[in-house]
């Protein structure tokens, strides 16, 4: 019996069902609460901080002047085009983004510090707030940071030899000026940590909604001083993170410095406001890029301008180059792209930090790739799917012109598979008929590339001072046959534990319900790297599959003395060792028992204890996404009839797990194309604070996926899995907005902008309306 | 985003009521479904210095009469009460279809259609239905109880004529019987969400030729506003497309929208037109 | 600091007692006061839903109600939903329908439609969907929650009614 591939429940939901979860804010008993005030303005030098008369026992307040000894959050990129910027734990001096933390209050509930974070006056010099790139980038424009004076945190560049040859040559060059506007991961769960102060050790444990629990130890004792042994990092239920929780925040070095200050428990549970304001935000993005085709439509050069609003500081520990730099790695995609010239840049300015968010630059540059296709078609009179077909990697290993090496996929199968289950023909006569009825519905493909699973020699090559990858698993097996699987990632919703439990029960012929799986304690954890970069399940999984091996290797020795038969005729299966073809069998508990209670008859070290290790090179999965609209031409809104999706992520060890981690990615990428929008006023004040401004789609929005999968086996993957949290977010806005421009095709309107609002596509009707009619219109 | 202390009242009766927020003066506030106050007290938006609760003050919810003969609505009355038409009629039958535009299912279980109207929140559909078909609200005080017409009550984006001192108690619906036919339509981002337009509309129609009409729309500028002018152009013309198509351009020309992150004033007033001519068609259907 | 204030209520069918501020919201309540953390906070402004429980039979956002304000009040939290062990129709409905990835909505969405199932246990697919879209998640895309509300919903109905596990 295998249990790999099945859709087993998952063991993380009983608890969870039955309101038993135990998320940061659930563990501040006793804790004194922390309110942070933050700048009311984008930037500006601090004149002074006026702080509140507080009554004896009325809690405290802490600016930048107290921390003493505490450092700046300073990640590193070992590039000559990096500049490195500090961000300090409270504003020191200047404010740089609206929203910043400037002094923090301690009280005894979140009510009454808040009441204090309120009476602290910021006396601010304002200054003219860089929030575009046209002001940062302009001649002479202010430096956000004296270390930057262009206002470029960091930039990539590339230029392939035959780029001119090859433009020089091509019978049309399509352009294309795209932008995807600010949005914000918006995790159910805000931001939060609790941080305790043992004072029999001196210890400082910090409970905290994080997706790495073991980085945050390591930036977080860096920054305060302290050894890292002396803090104990722990990621409990944790609700949602999707990038915004992977990096080291300043907030949570306040609360490691208060807790040791005051030698007490402190907590801190961000409110939905501040998660708008000072978490992370991400997809900032202006593209221009012009793609050259010969007559026959294929693709001969890229050449890209890319630009990402870095906000004002670069994040720990994957920097500022997350975006920027995997744009200009990979815009190529699925694409075989011969020649590239590529300009990328991190630009700086007075808005919250970007981080990665699901998808990271993909959402945007697939949107990229898959408007360059369908413009080209349309200037070449080829089909859509045609020119896809001329261009879609097919052989492999296949490498980039930005020297990234592709594994085994099945780019073109995918959508040939998508495209033959929509039935294209049949919709486009139902197009036709809606037509003459004036309803107006379009169909929209994507095909994209998912890198995932990838450890150290791809973030190497990034040049990161601090370069994540690997994963260390620790398994044992108790006495009583119980397995535990110690694991360095960090899962927050994947059903991970489930899907390791899976891969161990194979391997070890035990039920998943004997597998427990423990992540997210720095305590209790090898060290590793959370979960993020959609590799989990490639490398964790890879590194438990090891353990496990292992761990099975040692049953069946025992096994084999104990049965009295040679190492090779033992099978273990459905929780017995068994040697086929006889009936000798014995429980695997009883091995467990031995292992650890007769170590003396196997001349073996006591025991089951094992390890595994993997840090693999990366494996990419691959989709196809299509999407039918029907978009309300008077009013501009859309409305998703259909979306339907290929996946080749390998092997599936939880089919179940991995569609639920599909639809809930397409989910957010319908968010991205059409609904999400973080909005700065001139001043720079963030004017969606809240979630009636800030719109993540709801289950009216969201249609229900049609999911088919593939399975490509890649030798770059240990389980034979490859990684699929982040596809849906990637591939889905350039499916639902190539539907949405097929829809307004008869208009002539271009779709060059996420999300693609009401309010854009209606006014883009109509003023093509105007300008083809020279009348006033009342389209 | 705890609220800032205040000071709680729950009083059970009416006068009870009354006396308290007449002594608390301008530093108090009625709560009734909390789900605009509470939320903007959260933000610290809003932070009164007391709460008087009239959640538990008997009488002030209910609806009682009938399309034909009109309705009166306590104060108190959720906007779940709704959720089913409390009669039967086109009157109902509007008040029924209007009430799956406001907010979700779990906020209309609290919020009320008095703290609607006193909330007066510019695209609040309970402020378009009063406004659009001239209801009449009645405002208790100590001093006694004051009939306002709902084209007096709203001042302006949250503002209205009520008084600190003030409870707005009951609200008349007119009737709305037989031989009317209703129409509503809401433009908004998500359903639920604020509408970035909305027109409520009825008419009465007779051999294709109207002989009524209320006009009204709601969310295009700082209050709902009731067309009279559109109204008195309806009369008298049939009931096809192109006299909507006109309707609208009339209501398009007359009011200044306002602008949000949502909808500049440019695609507002588009808007307006499409929200207007689809709710004259549902009616005319 | 106003004075706190004293009020009796209900919760998952056993009598309490809380003294709270008339800050305290009903969701902080349950949460800090009873320590019934089931009840989740995602947003304090009631769009998300996270915090949704039931006040004498309906759902509504605790985070816009004010714990005072639920004196006399019956109110029924996640926590009362599964009988003991054996797991209310929605919970096994979510768990076998994968309903839930990182859990935080969760309680919101399984009071959400326990409410709305009781008020109307003959809700069309239209409705359930209509329904669940007052709340939000962020990771489920919503698919499976709408399905496992559906399916629960003819458990519901073939087998005893939920009021028989705890109320
Ligand atoms: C997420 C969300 C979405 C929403 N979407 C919509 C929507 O689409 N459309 C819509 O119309 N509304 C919407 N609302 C608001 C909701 O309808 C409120 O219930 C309503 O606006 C206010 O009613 P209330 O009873 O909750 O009033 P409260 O919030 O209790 O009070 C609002 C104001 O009115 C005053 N007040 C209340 N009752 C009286 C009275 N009888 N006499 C004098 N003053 C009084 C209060 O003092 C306060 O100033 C939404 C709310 C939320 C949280
Ligand atoms: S926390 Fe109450 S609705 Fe979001
Ligand atoms: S399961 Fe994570 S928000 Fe719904």
């Amino acid at each position: 019996m295998t249990w790999i591939g099945r859709s087993l429940p998952r063991l993380e939901d009983p608890s969870l069902l039955k309101g038993h979860g135990t998320y940061v804010a659930d563990h501040a008993d006793g804790a004194l609460h922390v309110a942070f005030a933050r700048s009311p303005l984008a930037a500006g030098e601090i004149l002074g901080i006026e702080l509140p008369e507080i009554a004896p026992g009325g809690g405290q307040v802490f600016t930048a002047a107290d921390l003493h000894g505490v450092g700046v959050i300073r990640p590193v990129l070992n590039r000559p085009d990096y500049r490195a910027v500090g961000q300090p734990a409270l504003a020191a001096g200047r404010v740089v983004f609206p929203g910043q933390a400037v002094a923090v209050a301690v009280a005894r509930t979140a009510a009454e510090a808040e009441d204090l974070a309120e009476q602290v006056f910021i006396d601010i010099e304002p200054q003219d707030p860089i929030l575009t790139f046209d002001a940062a980038l302009a001649e002479g424009a202010r430096a956000v940071h004296p270390e930057a004076p262009e206002n470029v945190l960091v930039e990539g560049n590339l230029k392939t030899k035959g780029f001119d040859e090859a433009v020089a040559q091509a019978a049309v060059v399509i352009e294309l000026d795209l932008r995807s506007r600010r949005q914000s991961a918006v995790p159910m769960e805000t931001r939060g940590g609790v941080a305790s102060y043992d004072r029999a050790t001196g210890r400082v444990t910090l409970v905290a909604s994080v997706q790495m629990p073991h980085m945050l130890r390591t930036g977080l004792a860096d920054v305060v001083g302290m050894a890292e042994s002396d803090l104990r990092v722990i990621a409990p239920d944790v609700g949602g993170g999707f990038g915004q929780k992977m990096s080291l925040f300043p907030e949570y070095v306040v609360l490691v410095w208060l807790a040791r200050k005051l030698r007490t428990k402190v907590a801190w549970i961000e409110d939905r406001r501040e998660n708008f304001l000072a978490s992370a935000h991400s997809r900032d993005q202006a593209f221009f890029v012009r793609g050259a085709f010969s007559a026959e439509g294929r693709l001969l050069a890229l050449d890209a301008n890319l630009k990402s609003n870095v906000g004002a500081f670069s994040c720990y520990p994957v920097t500022c180059g997350v975006e920027p730099l995997m744009a200009f790695g990979e815009l190529p995609g699925p694409y075989v792209v011969p020649e590239y010239r590529g300009r990328s840049r991190g630009v700086t300015t007075n808005t919250c930090m970007m981080a990665p968010y699901r998808g990271v630059a993909r959402p945007m540059l697939t949107f990229t790739m898959e408007r360059l296709m369908e413009k080209a078609a349309k200037a070449l009179g080829l089909d859509a799917v045609e020119i896809r077909r001329r261009n879609l990697i097919t052989s492999f290993p296949h490498r980039s012109p930005t020297g990234v090496v592709y594994d085994e996929g099945s780019y073109l199968q995918a959508m040939e598979a998508a495209v033959a289950h929509v039935d294209v023909p049949a919709f486009r006569a139902r197009q036709a008929r809606a037509r003459t009825e004036g309803r107006y519905l379009g169909l929209g493909v994507s095909v994209f590339s998912e890198r995932t699973g990838y450890g150290t020699p791809v973030y190497a090559q990034r040049g990161m001072g601090i370069v994540p990858g690997y994963e260390s698993v620790d398994l044992a097996m108790d006495p009583s046959g119980n397995v535990e699987v110690r694991i360095g990632s960090s899962p927050h919703g994947q059903g991970l534990k489930t899907a390791l439990a899976q891969l161990v029960a194979d391997e070890i012929g035990v039920v998943p319900d004997r597998v427990r799986v423990i992540a997210g304690d720095t305590d209790a954890t090898p060290y590793g790297w959370g979960t993020f970069a959609s590799r989990s399940m490639v490398i964790a999984g890879g590194a438990t599959k090891f353990a496990a091996e292992a761990a099975a290797d040692k049953l069946k020795a025992i096994a084999a003395k104990m049965m009295e038969v040679e190492v090779g005729a033992v099978v273990l299966d459905e929780g017995y060792a068994r040697v086929p073809g006889t009936n000798k069998a014995t429980p695997i508990p009883d091995l467990a028992r031995a292992a650890h209670h007769q170590s003396q008859r196997f001349g073996l070290e006591a025991g089951i204890r094992t390890s595994g290790f993997y840090d693999p090179g990366g494996t990419f999965s691959n989709a196809c996404h299509i999407c039918e609209v029907e978009v309300d031409i008077e009013t501009g809104g859309v409305k998703i009839l259909r979306f339907v999706v290929v996946e080749d992520a390998g092997v599936l060890i939880n089919p179940m797990i991995v569609d639920g981690q599909i639809a809930g990615g397409v989910a957010q990428g319908i968010g991205n194309a059409l609904y999400e929008e973080l909005i700065y006023d001139e001043d720079g004040n963030l004017l969606t604070t809240s979630l009636a401004d800030y719109l993540p789609p709801t289950a009216l929005e969201v249609p229900d996926l049609e999911i088919l999968h593939m399975e490509t086996i890649s030798p770059e993957s240990v389980t034979k899995a490859k990684g699929v949290g982040e596809g849906g977010t990637i591939g889905a806005p350039a499916a639902v907005l190539n539907a949405v421009a097929d829809a307004l095709a008869p208009f002539g309107v271009e779709i060059d902008e996420m999300p693609a609002t009401p309010q854009k596509i209606r006014l883009a009707i109509r003023n093509m309306a105007i300008r083809n009619t020279r009348a006033p219109a009342d389209v | 985003m705890k609220p800032a202390a205040f000071a709680y009242l729950a009083p059970t009766t009416l006068a009870e009521a009354l006396e308290m927020i007449d002594r608390i003066g301008d530093d108090g506030k009625i709560l009734a479904g909390g789900q605009s106050l509470v939320p903007a007290m959260n933000f610290r938006l809003a932070r009164p210095g007391t709460l008087v609760d009239i959640n538990g003050v008997a009488g002030l919810s209910g609806i009682s009469g009938d399309s034909a003969r009109g309705i009166s609505i306590g104060a108190l009355t959720r906007h779940a009460a709704f959720h089913t038409p409390p009669f039967s009629g086109p009157l109902a039958d509007l008040l029924a279809k209007v009430v799956r535009n406001i907010a979700h299912y779990p906020i209309r279980q609290r919020g009320t259609f008095g703290g609607s109207l006193s909330h007066a929140d510019p695209a609040s559909e309970w402020c378009l239905v009063t406004a659009t078909l001239g209801a009449t609200l009645h405002i208790a005080s100590l001093t006694g109880t004051r009939e306002v017409a709902a084209a007096d009550f709203f001042r302006g984006t949250f503002t209205t004529a009520l008084q600190p001192s003030e409870i707005l108690v009951r609200i008349d619906l007119p009737p709305l019987g037989a031989g009317w036919g209703t129409g509503f339509y809401e433009f908004s981002r998500r359903k639920g969400d604020f509408a970035l337009a909305m027109a409520l509309t009825a008419l009465r129609i007779e051999g294709g030729t109207i002989r009524e009409a209320r006009l009204g729309v709601g969310g295009v500028a700082d209050r709902a506003l009731r067309l009279a002018k559109t109204e008195a152009f309806l009369v008298g013309q049939p009931a096809h497309a192109e006299t909507f198509a006109a309707a609208a351009a009339m209501a398009q020309d007359s009011i200044d929208v306002s602008e949000d992150i949502h909808a500049g004033a440019d695609y507002r007033r588009d808007l307006l037109g499409t929200v207007i001519r689809r709710a004259l068609a549902e009616a005319a259907a | 600091m106003s004075d706190k204030i004293k009020i009796t209520l209900t919760v998952n069918g056993t009598a309490m007692t809380a003294e709270v501020e008339p800050r305290r919201s009903l969701a902080d309540m349950l949460r800090d006061d009873l320590r019934l953390t089931g009840t989740h906070l995602g947003c304090e402004h009631g769009v998300c839903g996270a915090c949704t429980v039931l006040v004498d039979g309906k759902p509504v956002r605790s985070c816009l109600m004010f714990g005072v304000q639920a004196n006399g009040a019956s109110v029924r939290t996640v926590e009362g939903l599964a009988d003991g062990d054996r797991l209310h129709p929605l919970q096994q409905a979510f768990w076998e329908n994968h309903g839930l990835q990182c859990g935080f909505c969760t309680p919101g969405f399984l009071m959400l439609a326990a409410g709305a199932l009781e008020e109307n246990p003959d809700m069309t697919d239209e409705e359930i969907r209509d329904v669940l879209s007052s709340n939000l998640c962020r990771c489920t895309g919503y698919q499976n929650i709408v399905k496992a509300v559906r399916l629960a919903a003819e458990v519901m109905k073939a087998g005893p009614a939920p009021q028989a596990t705890r109320s």
